[in-house]
């Protein structure tokens, strides 16, 4: 929360940058509380196929995503390599499962540029526009259209 | 300058919350105390500028708690105001009696609670 | 402001459930002095709170129902059954005029025929008070005597040894004159001793005072007000040439009061109460920890009766008392919620036409507060079940050899790890004949059916079943037993029924002390681990050895003495995997819905019965058809709830085509 404001206040914002396949992903640190290693999940019945099951974060339980299917990149078959990185939002906690973390940099919100909507699909809908970095696109998640099931309301 | 302090006691938590937000907003440091056998609790380790009490309480009421504060030497010339509801002439009376210096009627705001304050306090 | 006035409304329950405790001491011994000091204290604040905050219709009768306490508590008036059922429903209107103040509504809701009953107790007594006032207010000078303006006053002011005593500055005094205009003063050394005289023991000190200032005389009174009494004083105004005397004001006696001694108070805290969730959160991990590593101590080699296995022991046993006590923060008494139905009874019979009184028992039995909050409306609609259909008018009573006032009885208890609420009436019992001659009619059971008696009671509380054509006003805008009987299974309690004809009816309902832990069965079935909520639950069985007849393609029915059952795969309808063909080794888990529908679950193994710590789901997800929350094992493996009623229910069952993925695109 803190760094978000002073991110602000300096027209600087940090991000955590993640691949699915050969894709570059962000995130602002902001809504990012924790990165942890891969456990397995209790399913959930009924749920949408991406929503991998519960978590047991030291006693608050919350749902696992998977990101890539979510965003229509294939299954994530998860190994102990694998990561999960817990957000929060709206008052809500979810983990992202994802294969690695690549980085942590600092971006300044001008910086973002539109996303051509090139490819449709779930991808599109789940993208707030792009950061450019060393020749690498960097897709900016948004994280309400991303996870539909957040209490609706303003998302940060 | 030390703020004046006051001794608040009153059975009523609103009526307590009350006096602590009028009298703390007129600059005063106030305590308070539930009834008279918690204010004379109170009295033992604090010397105030002023007693500000409610009649009706259990355990203790108005009346003995004041002949109690009279009581003791040290508190002898100590202003009481006592916190009466309309202008019930037999109440006064009494409290007068007891060793009360004035009253307030309830329901007080901030300006006869200020006014019944500087009649009975120097400064 | 705002946070004043919530204080103060919160602070006003507080107050009526000490009103309504008085007033039952009151009925219990019409003569208890403490009780009435008590009641009177109570109204008196509340009336100094609402003048406070300037809620008039509160202040109008509390004002009212203060001076009939007073007259009672003065002895100028007597209490009998009859004023305490007039001050009991002056306690019923005070609480709706707290409640429509707490609304917004300032005025309105006035009772004026109580409000005269009430002044009809103090109203000989005013008289008396008045007469017996020995002296004159001089603010009665504020009557207009002065036909011109005074241009100023000749002040004689005397203080006595009382002024001193009570803690007067004559110097304040002075300066608050000198505020109303040019002040001359002189000090009167006249009654000075000589010194030979000795030490003076009386005030000998007076002033002479010339203000110059065309006040009013009673502004002049009122720098005096305090030291009426305590004082000689004469104000005497004068104009440009004569002067006008004035009598002076006289001292008066006054009686000392009498004090009553009473056991201190407990001490208390307030603590918002959230941070005793919190807490309450913490220490339901600390258990789940403490689970957790004993499980993992079964894996590593530990001498038996050693030190570890000594401290693991000690460890269990506090973090289990210290869950105990969390839990016990958030515990609140039933006496309020008891009170109120006192209310309920007495509207109820009056609507009825009936006599009635509400007895309780063991009403500092602790409950969780949110059971408590939610047990208000059962109960209500329960006890005018009982006072409605339950008691017989005087009449019928007198004739059959009761008590003309029929009794209804409330009373909790705590056992083994629950509370029972038990709601009793000396009625006319139920009717069998004519609950099932009903049933019948509204096709709720068939005409050859044969039914016991417990089977009988138990069809009031199908939905839809009602004893009377007639929408009563007092059982309520149609809603009947089934309501109730669902309101308590939401808090995870039972309700059951027993009556005997003639003599009366019991409904007792068993709730757990808290909403934080449940009762529940842990079963394991396609590779996942469920637990399924004990309150729901009426058997385990296994599938081998129950009557098991196939049905249709693929199901399943169970054969019991009382009908058939449908058998489900607990696995399958939750989408688990699709359900198996042959129940062999597979338990079954006999289930009874709110609506009294039965299922028996077919799972793949039973583990045990134990308490969990329920999760909520939709705080980070959403809700989930047939899943009621989720627990922590002791390994930290997440186990669901499940729903036992949502998925006996076939929409729910049939769930995964339904709520499928698509069903969450918003």
């Amino acid at each position: 929360m803190s760094s978000n404001a002073v991110a602000k206040g300096e027209h600087q914002l940090e991000i955590v940058s993640f691949s699915i396949g050969s894709q570059a992903f962000c995130l602002e640190i902001s809504h990012v509380l924790e990165i942890r290693g891969w456990t397995p999940t209790t399913v959930l019945p009924h749920a949408p196929d991406y929503v991998k099951g519960l978590m047991n974060l030291r006693g608050t339980v919350l749902p696992v995503v998977d990101l890539s299917l979510r965003l229509g990149l294939g299954v994530t078959e998860p190994s102990a390599r694998h990561v999960v990185i817990i957000v929060f939002t709206n008052g809500q906690t979810v983990g992202l499962l994802v294969e690695a973390v690549s980085d942590i940099l600092t971006v300044s919100p001008e910086e973002m540029m539109a996303a051509p909507d090139v490819s449709g699909g779930e991808l599109a809908g789940c993208i707030r526009g792009v950061f450019a970095r060393d020749d690498e696109l960097m897709r900016a998640i948004d994280l309400k259209t991303t996870l539909p099931f957040l209490a609706t309301g303003e998302a940060g | 300058m030390t703020a004046k302090q006051i001794l608040a006691v009153d059975d009523s938590r609103t009526m307590r919350n009350m006096l602590k937000q009028t009298l703390g907003e007129a600059g005063y440091e106030v305590s308070l105390a539930e009834d008279g056998v918690d204010g004379v609790e109170r009295l033992r380790d604090l010397t105030p500028d002023l007693v500000i009490t409610d009649i009706n309480m259990p355990r203790m009421d108005g009346f003995r708690f004041i002949e109690e504060v009279r009581g003791l030497g040290r508190l002898r010339g100590v202003p009481i105001l006592v916190l009466t509801t309309e202008s019930d002439q037999a109440l006064r009376n009494r409290a007068r009696a007891a060793g009360a210096t004035g009253w307030i009627v309830k329901p007080f705001d901030d300006g006869n609670l200020i006014s019944a304050i500087r009649k009975v306090t120097v400064g | 402001m705002s946070a004043l006035l919530d204080g103060f409304f919160e602070e006003c329950g507080e107050l009526l459930e000490s009103v309504f405790e008085g007033l039952s001491a009151l009925e219990a011994d019409g003569g208890d002095q403490e009780a009435v000091n008590a009641v009177f204290r109570a109204v008196h604040s509340i009336k100094g709170g609402a003048g406070a905050f300037g809620l008039e219709a509160l202040v109008a009768f509390s004002h009212v129902l203060e001076n009939a306490l007073d007259a009672f508590r003065s002895g100028a008036a007597q209490i009998g059954s009859k004023e305490v059922q007039l001050l009991y429903e002056a306690g019923d209107h005070l609480s709706d005029l707290v409640e429509r103040a707490a609304r917004g509504q300032v005025s309105g809701g006035e009772m004026p025929d109580l409000h005269r009953a009430l002044e009809g107790i103090c109203g000989a007594v005013d008289q008396e008070e008045d007469a017996g006032l020995d002296f004159q207010p001089l603010t009665l000078d504020i009557l207009p005597l002065e036909p011109e303006p005074a241009a100023g006053f000749d002040i004689v002011f005397r203080p006595h040894a009382t002024l001193f005593e009570n803690g007067h500055e004559p110097a304040l005094m002075l300066r608050e004159l000198g505020e109303l205009g040019a002040i001359d003063v002189v000090a009167d050394l006249s009654a000075l001793p000589t010194l030979d005289a000795g030490l003076a023991k009386t005030p000998v000190l007076g002033w002479q005072i010339g203000l110059e200032s065309d006040c009013h005389r009673a502004q002049i009174a009122e720098v005096f007000e305090f030291a009426e009494g305590l004082c000689d004083l004469e104000i005497i105004a004068r104009d440009a040439e004569g002067l006008k005397v004035e009598d002076p004001v006289t001292q008066s006696d006054i009686d000392r009061p009498e004090v009553v001694e009473r056991a201190p108070a407990r001490e208390t805290i307030r603590v918002d109460l959230a941070r005793v969730d919190r807490l309450i959160n913490i220490v339901g991990e600390l258990v789940i920890s403490e689970a957790m590593l004993r499980q993992a101590m079964t894996e590593i080699p530990v001498a038996k009766y050693g030190p570890i296995e000594a401290a693991m022991g000690q460890f269990r046993q506090l973090s289990g008392q210290l869950q105990e006590s969390v839990l016990a923060i958030r515990a609140q008494p039933v006496k309020g919620l008891f009170q109120r139905m006192s209310r309920i009874v007495r509207e109820a019979a009056r609507e009825a036409g009936k006599e009635a009184r509400l007895v309780t028992h063991g009403s500092a039995t602790e409950v969780d507060r949110t059971v408590v909050e939610r047990l208000v409306d059962p109960l209500t609609h329960m006890i005018r079940n009982a006072v409605d259909h339950g008691l017989e008018d005087s009449d019928r009573r007198q004739a059959s050899g009761k008590a003309s006032t029929g009794t209804v009885t409330l009373s909790a208890v705590h056992r083994s790890g629950r509370v029972v609420i038990e709601l009793q009436d000396d009625g006319g019992g139920i009717d069998r004949e004519r609950v099932r001659q009903i049933a019948i009619d509204k096709g709720l059971v068939g005409e050859s059916d044969e039914l016991s008696d417990a089977e009988i009671d138990n069809l009031l509380f199908r939905p839809g079943f009602s004893t009377r054509s007639e929408v009563s006003n007092l059982s309520g805008r149609g809603v009947g037993m089934d309501v109730v009987k669902s309101e308590i299974q939401a808090l995870g309690g039972r309700v059951s029924i027993h009556s005997e004809f003639g003599v009366g009816t019991t409904v007792t309902i068993s709730l757990p002390l808290t909403l934080a832990v449940m009762e529940g069965m842990v079963v394991e079935t396609a590779g996942e681990i469920l637990v399924v909520p004990t309150t729901a639950l009426r058997e385990t069985f296994k599938a081998s050895n129950a009557p098991l007849h196939a049905l249709g393609a693929g199901g399943h029915v169970l054969n019991r003495r009382d009908g058939l059952v449908p058998v489900f795969d607990l696995g399958s309808a939750l989408g688990f995997r699709t359900a198996p063909g042959e129940y062999g080794d597979h338990s079954l888990l006999l289930v009874e819905t709110e609506a009294g529908r039965r299922v028996a679950f077919a799972v793949d193994r039973i583990r045990d019965q134990r308490e969990v710590v329920i999760k909520g789901l939709q705080q980070n997800y959403q809700e989930i058809p047939g899943v009621a929350a989720a627990t922590i094992l002791g390994d930290g493996r997440i186990a669901l709830i499940v729903d036992a009623d949502q998925l006996a229910e076939p929409a729910v069952r049939g769930g995964a085509e339904l709520y499928g993925g698509a069903g969450y695109v918003q």
